[in-house]
C-alpha cells in the first residue's frame, strides 16, 4: 500500500454518503390528499489507517454496528408510548443522534474509542426507559468501567433510580438489587486486578491523573474561564482545588439530583442526564474539551421536543472544540461536518416542529454566528499578538462558556417545570 | 393506522372537492424548491468537500500540468508543449477554462502553475485548489438539473433530484479519480433542457460550445443536427432555409471563436492530432464494459476451440491485458477492428434514432435520444472509457420517472455503470467509500422508486368511495434481475477476496476481466432495451 504523502498526519476521515430520501406519499389520488413524507437516512462513517488497516477496519465496523442497533433500540423505547403523528419524524431523530458531528469528529479524526461507552449508556437509558433497570444498571457499569468518563452520567442515574426504588414497595430490597448487580459487574470487569490491593490502587490511580492539574489548555469551562480573572493555580493548592472542584459539582448536580428523587419521571430522567452532564463539563476537576460529547448525548435524545438545545449546543461544541481540530488538521472535515449538520437540521419535511422558532432570540443568535465566524476566519489567518499567545482561544472559550451557562441554566429550569403533554398529541385528538 | 382512518373520515367530507389538492400539503411556491433543491446540492458539496484528501488518479498531474501549460506559456505553444508526458488533448475551450482557473491557481500558490517546478505536486494547496475547482464547477452541473426539471411535479423532483446530484458515478470520477465531467454534463442537460422547451437556437449553440469543451460529446451530433433540421428548420424553403443558417452560423461562430486563433497561428493540423490520438488501441487497459468486450471473448474463445480441433492458429503478437494495445492486430481469429469499423458500427447503431427524429422530432422525446446515441458511442466506439458511461447514465436519469419500465431499466443501469466504476479506486482506502456509496444510491433508489410508483395503490383501503384510483404497476424486480444484482456480488467477493486467497499472485487482470464482462452484460441489456423501444415508436 503505498504512503499516503499528503500531509494528513492524523487518520483521516472518510465519511461515507448521508443519504436522505424524501418521498411524498400520496394515499390517496382523489379527495382530500394528505401528503406524508417519510425521511429516510442511512449514514456510515469509517476511519482508516493505512498501517493498520484491517484490524481498525474491524473494529470500526464493529463500533459502528454497535452504535446503531445499540441506538435503535433506543429509538424503539423512546418512541414506543408516542402519539402516531411522532413518528414520520424518528429518522430525523435517528440521523441527528447518529450523525453528531463532534463524535464523528473526535472518534473518526481525532481518534477515540468514545462509542463503545458513548453506545453502552445509550443502551443503558434505554433499558432504563423501558423499565428494565437491573439491565440499565449493568449497562451502565459497563460503560464506566469502559471510560471512567460517564461518570459524568452518574448522578442523574443514581437519584433516579434511587428515587424509583423508594416509591416501590420494598425500597431495601430493590436498591439492593441494583446494587448487587452493579457491584457484580465491576467484580467481573475488574477481576484481573482484585488479587491484591496495590494493583487496584495503581488502576484507579491512572484512572485519576490528579497531577495534571485543574485545567489544560482552553476549554469552556468554568475553571478555566474564571482563570482569566482568578488565577486558581496560583492561589490554591491541589488538595483545596479538588475540594473546591468537587464541592462545585455537587452543588451544580443538586438541583437535578433531587428532582430526579423526588418526582422521577422518564421525561425528566433525559433532562437530569443533560443536567449532570453539562454540571461535571462545567465544574468537574481535569475536563477535556472531547467531554462536551458527553452533554451532547441526552440533547439529541431530547431533539424531538427541544430542536433547538440541540443545535445550539452542537454548535457551540463544534466551535469550542475548534483549536483542537485545527491542531489535528481537521478543519475540512470539520467545515463539511458543521454544513451537514445543519443541513440535516434544516432538512425539508424532517419535523413537523416548524412551530418551534425562537424568534425572541433570533438577531442575539444571528449575532453569536456572526461573531464565531469572524472567530474562525481570524483564527485561521491572523496571528495573535505575541503577549497573549491564545488570545482566540480565550476568546472562543468565553463566548463557548457564556452559551453553556444559558443552557445549563434553562435545561435546569426545564426539568423542574412540569413537562407539558406534547401539542400535537391534543391537536390529533381536535381532529378526531 | 390512526391516521389512516383520519384521512378516510375526511375523505368522506371532502368528496365534493375530489379534484383538489390542499394547497398546504405540496410545496408549490417557486422558492420552495429552490430551497429543497440548494439543500440537496449542498449536502452534496459538502459530502465532496471530505473527500478532498482521498484518492486521485495521474488524471489529477494531468489537469494540474495544464494549468500550468496555460498560464506560463503563449497561446501558440499549448498544443506543441512536451515537458511533461500529459500533453492537452482536449478542444480549446476547455484551455481557456483551465487558463482562467490558473489565474486563481496562481494567487493561490506559484508553484502550482510552474511548468517544471509544478511537475508531480502533491502539496496540500495542489490539491485543495483542484479538489474545490472540481466542486464548484458542479454548479453548471446543478444548474443544469434543476433547469431540465423545473417543469415537473415535486414528487417526481424530488426523486430525480436524488437520483442525479447525488450520482455516485460522478462522486467515484470527479471527485476521486478526478475529472471535470460535472459541468460538462451540466451543459449537455442545459442543452437538452433547452431543446425539450423548444428553445432549438439556444440548445444547439450550448450543444456547439459543449463540443468545444469536449469532444468525446460528438457522437451525439448527428441526432442534434437531425433533430434541429427538422424541427427548427420548419416552415418552407424559405423561411427554413434561413433558419438553416441561422443556426449554422451560430455554430460556426462558436467553432471559430475555439478554433480561431490556432487556424490563425497554423496549428490546427497539431491541435486535431492531439485531440484524436488513433495510435491507441481498441481498448484501454482495463476493458470499458462495451461490445468489443465480448468480441474479445469471443475471439478467444474460438481461437482455443480451433486450437483443440488441430487448426493451426498464429497467436497474436500484441495482448490486450498487457496495457494499451499496439498497431499490431491483437485478433487471433476474427477480422480486425480499425478505428474506421468501429465508427461505421456507431452511425449504424445511431440510425434507427436519426430515422425517428427525423420522422418525428418531438421535444420531449430529445433526452432519450441524445442518451441513445451515448449508449451507442459506448457499446462501439474507440478505445472507449468506462467513464463515458455517465454521459448517458446521467441524461437517462431526468427521464428515469416517465414510465415504471424506465424507472426499472435505470435503477438497474446506474447499478452496472457505478459497479462497472470500481476498478478506477483500486486502494484499499477507497473500496469501503466506493461500496457504500454504491449500496446508498441502490437503497435510495429501490426505496424512492417503490414508494413513487407503489404510491398509486391503495392497500385494504376496499372502503374506498374513490373510484378513479389509478393503479400503476408496482416498481418490482423480477428474479431475473436479482439474480443478476446477486451475481454481481458474488463477482465481486470472488475478485476481492477469494482471487487473493486462492490464486494469490497469479492471474491478476482476472477480477478485473470479470467486472468488464459481467458489467457488460449489463450495458448491453440496457444498449438493447434503448433500441427497441426507439424502434418501437417510430
Amino acid at each position: 500500500m503505498r504512503p499516503r504523502g499528503i500531509g494528513w498526519r492524523s487518520p483521516l476521515i472518510y465519511p461515507l454518503k448521508n443519504g436522505t430520501e424524501i418521498a411524498p406519499l400520496m394515499i390517496s389520488t382523489t379527495g382530500a390528499l394528505i401528503t406524508r413524507r417519510s425521511l429516510l437516512i442511512k449514514a456510515t462513517s469509517m476511519a482508516l489507517s493505512y498501517d493498520v488497516l484491517i484490524l481498525n477496519l474491524f473494529h470500526f465496523t464493529l463500533l459502528v454496528a454497535m452504535s446503531l442497533t445499540l441506538v435503535l433500540y433506543f429509538i424503539n423505547v423512546y418512541y414506543s408510548g408516542k402519539p402516531i403523528k411522532e413518528k414520520t419524524s424518528v429518522a430525523w431523530h435517528i440521523a441527528l443522534i447518529l450523525l453528531n458531528p463532534c463524535l464523528i469528529l473526535i472518534d473518526h479524526g481525532h481518534f477515540q474509542y468514545n462509542c463503545i461507552s458513548l453506545g453502552l449508556t445509550v443502551a443503558a437509558v434505554a433499558a432504563i426507559l423501558s423499565d428494565r433497570d437491573v439491565v440499565g444498571s449493568v449497562l451502565f457499569s459497563l460503560a464506566l468501567n469502559h471510560k471512567q468518563m460517564s461518570a459524568y452520567f452518574a448522578p442523574a442515574f443514581f437519584s433516579y433510580l434511587l428515587g424509583k426504588c423508594l416509591r416501590q414497595q420494598n425500597p431495601v430490597i430493590e436498591v439492593a438489587k441494583l446494587g448487587l448487580a452493579v457491584l457484580g459487574t465491576f467484580a467481573v470487569v475488574w477481576s484481573p486486578y482484585l488479587y491484591s490491593a496495590e494493583a487496584s490502587l495503581e488502576v484507579l490511580s491512572r484512572l485519576a491523573p490528579f497531577e495534571r492539574g485543574i485545567y489544560e489548555d482552553y476549554v469552556a469551562n468554568f475553571w478555566c474561564t474564571t482563570s482569566i480573572l482568578v488565577k486558581w493555580k496560583r492561589l490554591l493548592n491541589m488538595q483545596p482545588l479538588k475540594l473546591l472542584s468537587l464541592t462545585a459539582t455537587i452543588s451544580a448536580c443538586l438541583p437535578s439530583m433531587i428532582q430526579l428523587i423526588w418526582k422521577p419521571k422518564k421525561s425528566s430522567f433525559l433532562y437530569g442526564l443533560l443536567n449532570s452532564a453539562l454540571a461535571f463539563y462545567l465544574f468537574s476537576f481535569q475536563v477535556h474539551e472531547k467531554s462536551i460529547l458527553l452533554p451532547l448525548l441526552p440533547a439529541s435524545f431530547l431533539a424531538m421536543e427541544k430542536p433547538f438545545v440541540l443545535l445550539w449546543l452542537t454548535q457551540n461544541a463544534l466551535v469550542s472544540m475548534f483549536p483542537l481540530l485545527t491542531r489535528d488538521k481537521l478543519i475540512i472535515p470539520y467545515i463539511a461536518l458543521h454544513g451537514l449538520f445543519i443541513l440535516l437540521y434544516h432538512s425539508p419535511g424532517g419535523r413537523q416542529h416548524k412551530k418551534e422558532t425562537q424568534s425572541s432570540f433570533g438577531t442575539l443568535r444571528l449575532f453569536l454566528l456572526s461573531c464565531f465566524l469572524v472567530l474562525h476566519v481570524v483564527y485561521l489567518t491572523i496571528a495573535p499578538p505575541r503577549k497573549y499567545p491564545f488570545l482566540f482561544e480565550a476568546v472562543i472559550m468565553l463566548l463557548c462558556f457564556s452559551q453553556f451557562v444559558v443552557i445549563f441554566l434553562y435545561t435546569n429550569t426545564k426539568q423542574w417545570t412540569p413537562s407539558k403533554p406534547s401539542a400535537l398529541s391534543t391537536e390529533a385528538k381536535k381532529h378526531l | 393506522m390512526n391516521h389512516r382512518k383520519l384521512h378516510h373520515n375526511s375523505t368522506t367530507q371532502n368528496q365534493n372537492q375530489n379534484e383538489q389538492i390542499p394547497a398546504a400539503s405540496i410545496p408549490k411556491t417557486c422558492g420552495n424548491q429552490l430551497y429543497h433543491f440548494l439543500w440537496f446540492s449542498l449536502i452534496a458539496t459538502c459530502i465532496k468537500l471530505l473527500l478532498i484528501p482521498a484518492y486521485h488518479s495521474t488524471d489529477f498531474e494531468v489537469h494540474r500540468n495544464w494549468l500550468a501549460l496555460t498560464h506560463s506559456l503563449p497561446l501558440s505553444q499549448w498544443y506543441s508543449d512536451e515537458t511533461s508526458p500529459w500533453t492537452l488533448d482536449y478542444p480549446p475551450f476547455f484551455a481557456y477554462f483551465e487558463y482562467f482557473l490558473s489565474f486563481f491557481a496562481s494567487m493561490l500558490d506559484p508553484t502550482i502553475v510552474h511548468l517544471s517546478d509544478g511537475l508531480n505536486s502533491k502539496s496540500h494547496l495542489t490539491i485543495l485548489f483542484q479538489r474545490v475547482s472540481v466542486t464548484l464547477s458542479d454548479a453548471v452541473l446543478f444548474y443544469g438539473i434543476y433547469r431540465i426539471t423545473r417543469k415537473l411535479d415535486p414528487k417526481q423532483k424530488y426523486l430525480i433530484w436524488v437520483l442525479a446530484v447525488w450520482a455516485p458515478g460522478l462522486i467515484i470520477v470527479d471527485h476521486l479519480h478526478f475529472q471535470y465531467n460535472g459541468f460538462l454534463l451540466g451543459m449537455l442537460l442545459i442543452s437538452l433542457s433547452a431543446l425539450e422547451n423548444g428553445e432549438d437556437l439556444l440548445g444547439g449553440f450550448a450543444f456547439a460550445v459543449l463540443l468545444c469543451f469536449k469532444h468525446l460529446f460528438a457522437v451525439a451530433a448527428p441526432v442534434y443536427f437531425v433533430y434541429l433540421l427538422r424541427h427548427y428548420c420548419r416552415g418552407g424553403l424559405v423561411k427554413g432555409f434561413g433558419r438553416l443558417v441561422v443556426m449554422g452560423s451560430l455554430v460556426v461562430a462558436v467553432f471559430a471563436a475555439a478554433y480561431g486563433p490556432f487556424v490563425y497561428n497554423g496549428q490546427i493540423h497539431q491541435v486535431l492530432r492531439r485531440m484524436f490520438p488513433f495510435g491507441r488501441g481498441l481498448c484501454h487497459a482495463y476493458w470499458a464494459p462495451n461490445f468489443w468486450v465480448f468480441y474479445i471473448m469471443f475471439d478467444k474463445l474460438l481461437a482455443f476451440l480451433l486450437v483443440k480441433m488441430g487448426f493451426h492458429v498464429k497467436a497474436p503478437t500484441a495482448s490486450f491485458t498487457g496495457g494499451l494495445v499496439g498497431d499490431s492486430s491483437p485478433f487471433a481469429v476474427l477480422p480486425t477492428i480499425t478505428p474506421l469499423i468501429s465508427l461505421v458500427l456507431v452511425l449504424l447503431s445511431i440510425s434507427p434514432c436519426l430515422l425517428k427524429a427525423w420522422r418525428d422530432p418531438k421535444p420531449s422525446a430529445v433526452t432519450r435520444l441524445v442518451a441513445y446515441a451515448y449508449s451507442c458511442g459506448f457499446m462501439f466506439g474507440w478505445h472507449v472509457h468506462e467513464k463515458a458511461s455517465l454521459h448517458f447514465v446521467i441524461p437517462l436519469a431526468i427521464i428515469a420517472l416517465k414510465s415504471v419500465e424506465d424507472a426499472k431499466h435505470y435503477f438497474f443501469l446506474s447499478i452496472v455503470s457505478c459497479y462497472s466504476l470500481f476498478p478506477l479506486l483500486y486502494e484499499a482506502q477507497e473500496y469501503p467509500i466506493k461500496v457504500l456509496l454504491l449500496l446508498l444510491h441502490a437503497a435510495l433508489m429501490w426505496f424512492g422508486l417503490s414508494s413513487y410508483f407503489g404510491a398509486y395503490v391503495p392497500k385494504g383501503d376496499e372502503r374506498s368511495h374513490s373510484s378513479a384510483v389509478v393503479r400503476n404497476a408496482d416498481f418490482v424486480i423480477g428474479w431475473f434481475g436479482k439474480s443478476y444484482l446477486m451475481g454481481m456480488v458474488v463477482v465481486e467477493i470472488c475478485g476481492q477476496f477469494l482471487h487473493p486467497v486462492v490464486l494469490g499472485n497469479k492471474l491478476p487482470f482476472l477480477p478485473l476481466m470479470m467486472i468488464s464482462i459481467y458489467s457488460g452484460f449489463g450495458m448491453m441489456y440496457s444498449w438493447i432495451r434503448q433500441l427497441r423501444w426507439i424502434i418501437g415508436s417510430i
